[in-house]
């Protein structure tokens, strides 16, 4: 009888249930806690998580909020500051160069077969069928 | 008894402050109006008060100058204040703008004047005077 050794048998277990976590780490991320950016980003747009950006992304976006994607989200410069702060000491992975969450590569990759329909304006609208999207999940698809 | 005493000062408590909501909002939405009104005066010395029927208009549009996307603040806040409206763009879901659907509309003054300064342009294409900030919440306010 070949006998497998207890460790190997565990860390092959290990990998096995760490594999799809890794291949959908965006479908749960922490949600915003944080009162101002909850209020201000929430006011247009669900209050994405800061956790689906890189740092880079976030200090490029609330550097440029006087034309936001076309639109003036300007506040003052205090508001601002407190909110750039969260963002990104709370900021994911991903491409610093690219300022939207939809433009991210795994963000493309999630969505490519979807298709918005009437569901959504956009794919800005996560809780058109992301039900849980504003507590960070995004499992329900 | 202690128990029943202290529910009875909590039920007491909820009551009073159950009344005094909204007279606390009113007070916060007259005082915007009462700096409008202020405003308006400076900007024009014919001013002589408010109007809901010019408010509703402005709010109807059609207007043009500013954004192609956006002629009206009844295009994204529905031609009926009393319902919710939804972002133009994003498809966010936005609270009714009149007081009787949603009586926290109005009452502060930093915000009130955040959203003039982003939506009049994309509206009108210019800055809201003092006047139709104030005929804008008159019809809001009073609109049943």
């Amino acid at each position: 009888m070949i006998r497998i050794p207890a460790l190997t048998a565990a860390a092959a277990v290990l990998c096995l249930s760490a594999l799809p976590g890794l291949a959908n780490e965006m479908e749960r991320v922490p949600p915003v806690t944080h009162p101002a950016t909850q209020k201000e980003c929430g006011e247009c747009h669900m209050a994405f998580q800061p956790g689906l950006l890189p740092a880079q992304s976030w200090n490029r976006i609330m550097d440029g909020l006087a034309d936001h994607f076309g639109d003036n989200a300007s506040l003052p410069a205090d508001a601002v500051a407190d909110i750039r702060a969260y963002l990104t000491a709370n900021a994911g992975r991903g491409d610093g160069t690219l300022l939207r969450i939809t433009e991210q590569r795994w963000f493309v990759h999630e969505h490519r077969k979807r298709h918005l329909g009437n569901r959504a304006k956009s794919f800005a609208d996560c809780q058109a069928c992301h039900q849980d999207a504003a507590r960070g999940l995004y499992e329900d698809d | 008894m202690k128990r029943l005493s202290s529910a009875c000062a909590a039920a007491a408590l909820l009551l009073t402050a159950g009344a005094a909501l909204p007279a606390r909002a009113d007070a916060a939405r007259d005082a915007i109006l009462t700096a409008y009104a202020a405003e308006a005066q400076r900007e024009d010395s014919g001013f002589t008060g408010f109007d809901a029927a010019r408010g509703r208009a402005l709010y109807m549009g059609p207007h043009t100058g500013g954004k192609a996307e956006t002629p009206a603040c009844a295009t994204c806040h529905t031609p009926d204040p009393t319902r919710s409206g939804q972002h133009q763009k994003t498809g966010r879901s936005i609270d009714p703008m009149a007081v009787s659907a949603n009586p926290a509309r109005f009452t502060n003054a930093t915000d009130v004047e955040k959203r003039f300064s982003r939506d009049c342009p994309a509206v009108l294409g210019r800055a809201c005077t003092a006047r139709e900030k104030g005929d804008f919440i008159t019809y809001l306010t009073g609109k049943p």
